[in-house]
């Protein structure tokens, strides 16, 4: 299913479901879940070979979110798939939740990997893809990190690993949203130019508008093209975005709206849904 | 005796594994030739993946191969593997409760001449205080071939301590029966129960006939799985001796020692001294010289079963 405007909906049922999630919680990142959205919504309703009713379906297409600290657009996206009812969203960071602060695979059915310590994911996604070829499988992986993230060492680890093992069936996305917890990424430690750092590491590169659905499957389409390397998606997109007040606001990193900012949130997406 | 270094059986058991589940891959990090991850390479070369000298790495990979179905055999020296990609085990292995095997080489003091900085003192410490996480310490080349493919029926994750140098065969390749948690009594007394694990198995059986000498009744247990300790077996043979002592090539601090200590205080106080490395860097030197100058010979558990019984 590519159709745009069906899926521009779901973008906006996520927003206001990470919106609402977080505001339940009162704790947890909104800026870098919505900067995700569009990644996640072309991943999980149109791209990927996934079985909300088989989980660990042996030859699904696997997905690492690296940066796992934006579990919300993971679980809005999971339970809007219907790997679980989506009233457990609002659970989200309490005691006993399927919903951890970060995720864990063995707590919420459809997250591949756990993760939360930022750095770590891109090896798994390698490990996932080194066992595909092993296994003659076609199922492919799928990464997103941050672009925080990538002062990681363990990320270039991982790039060289990559690259080594002509991991094709590999396509990462960088969240290139340009801020980290204590600022711009370029003023904490600067991690530009990443679209070179990756070239030179042996990916196959390309730069979109990570909000925009027809580059995000212009790319995705490409990346399955390539053969002999991984791919790097460097998807540039907006913190906060679809939310005007936490839009490139580094204090919306791990930050949750209050009832009014919630309020005033869903207003902007569209009035309230039934999340 | 035939000697034998436990990481030669790493190599060897790897390679009837690999025979027998092709679901067995095998990684290191550049150490291939060292660890004995290089006799599985030469055998089944598409299951081998050096990942470089990138530790973290390693383990992460290890971990996503193993949430499909693989069981990675992640390979290589003790400090590096415990030490540098400690966090990666806890948050990509064991927090996933993934079945990935870390089976680490060159463990302990008696790397020998590479010093302090390769002389993994901490490794049963780290591996321990992770939940999920199995630790085993292999005393020699057939406890090692035995807990190695135990591992790998095992699902979950294990840690596997493996070390540098020879050390005696003590067990029977035909009769030894190797299980999980399942602590090994080598010698019946009545006086001190030696407790032991690893390279000190061979040194507590020395220890053994001295105390004989001497007129002691030592009780020695083998307590090759640290986690889950075998509390029954201690807790028993304390019952019975009133005494121990823990033998480890490893900081006294954190290790075997420390794990009966916490089964005893909880069930049956008792007197123990604890035989390992006192807190302290090792150094360059030969491994023979190294156990003696850092008191892991079997004249120290000598004198360490002395002390203990003297405190009943």
């Amino acid at each position: 299913m590519r159709d745009i405007q069906k899926l521009k909906e779901i973008a906006v049922t996520l927003r206001k479901d990470i919106i609402k999630m977080l505001t339940e919680s009162a704790s947890g990142h909104p800026g870098g879940s919505l900067s995700a959205v569009e990644i996640l919504t072309a991943l999980y309703f149109s791209e990927m070979r996934v079985d909300p009713n088989n989980p660990r379906w042996e030859d699904r297409d696997r997905f690492v979110l690296c940066k796992g600290h934006a579990a919300p657009v993971l679980y809005a996206a999971l339970a809007e798939k219907g790997f679980f009812d989506k009233s457990h969203l609002m659970t989200l960071r309490k005691l006993g939740s399927i919903l951890q602060g970060h995720p864990n695979m063995n707590d919420t059915p459809g997250v591949d990997m756990s993760t939360g310590s930022l750095g770590q994911g891109l090896s798994v996604a390698n490990g996932m893809a080194l066992a595909a070829k092993l296994d003659n499988k076609d199922y492919r992986v799928y990464a997103l990190l941050g672009d925080g993230e990538i002062e990681e060492g363990q990320v270039w680890e991982a790039a060289m690993t990559a690259a080594h093992y002509k991991l094709d069936n590999l396509t990462a996305f960088l969240d290139h949203n340009g801020l980290q917890i204590d600022g711009q990424v370029t003023e904490v430690m600067n991690v530009e130019p990443v679209d070179e750092k990756f070239k030179a590491f042996g990916w196959h590169v390309i730069v979109i508008d990570g909000h925009n659905f027809e580059e995000i499957f212009k790319a995705i389409d490409e990346a399955k093209s390539v053969k002999g390397k991984p791919t790097m998606i460097i998807a540039n997109t907006v913190k906060g975005k679809g939310v005007s007040f936490m839009e490139n606001a580094v204090g919306w990193h791990g930050t949750a709206p209050s009832k009014e900012q919630c309020e005033e949130a869903l207003a902007e997406l569209g009035g309230e849904n039934n999340a | 005796m035939p000697n034998l270094a436990t990481r030669e059986a790493y190599g060897k058991a790897l390679v009837e594994l690999g025979k027998e589940n092709r679901n067995v891959v095998v990684l290191d990090a550049d150490l291939s030739k060292s660890t004995k991850t290089a006799d599985f390479a030469k055998v089944f070369p598409e299951r081998f993946f050096n990942i470089g000298i990138a530790e973290a790495d390693l383990m992460g990979t290890a971990a996503g191969l193993a949430t499909c179905g693989k069981i990675p055999f992640a390979s290589t020296f003790a400090v590096f593997a415990t030490g540098r990609a400690f966090e990666q085990i806890r948050n990509s292995i064991c927090y996933p409760n993934l079945n990935v095997k870390i089976a680490a080489t060159h463990a302990g003091i008696t790397v020998g001449e590479d010093g302090a900085s390769h002389q993994s003192i901490e490794d049963i410490s780290l591996m321990r205080t992770i939940p999920n996480m199995t630790v085993i310490v292999p005393c020699d080349d057939v406890e090692t071939m035995a807990a190695i493919k135990a591992a790998a029926e095992y699902v979950g994750p294990v840690y596997i301590r493996l070390g540098r140098s020879s050390v005696p065969t003590i067990n029977d390749e035909y009769t030894y029966k190797f299980e999980i948690g399942k602590a090994v009594k080598l010698r019946e007394g009545k006086d001190v129960t030696i407790f032991a694990t690893g390279i000190m198995v061979s040194e507590a059986l020395k220890a053994y006939e001295m105390l004989k000498e001497k007129g002691f009744e030592a009780e020695v247990i083998n307590i090759h799985t640290i986690k889950p300790i075998d509390a029954k077996a201690i807790v028993e043979s304390v019952a019975k001796t009133g005494c121990a002592v823990t033998c480890e090539e490893h900081n006294i601090i954190g290790g075997l020692g420390s794990a009966v200590c916490e089964v005893l205080a909880e069930n049956k106080p008792a007197p123990v001294v604890r035989v390992g490395v006192k807190d302290t860097f090792g150094q360059s030197g030969k491994p023979a010289e190294l156990m003696k100058h850092y008191g892991l010979t079997a004249e120290n558990i000598v004198e360490a079963a002395l002390k203990a019984m003297s405190k009943k």
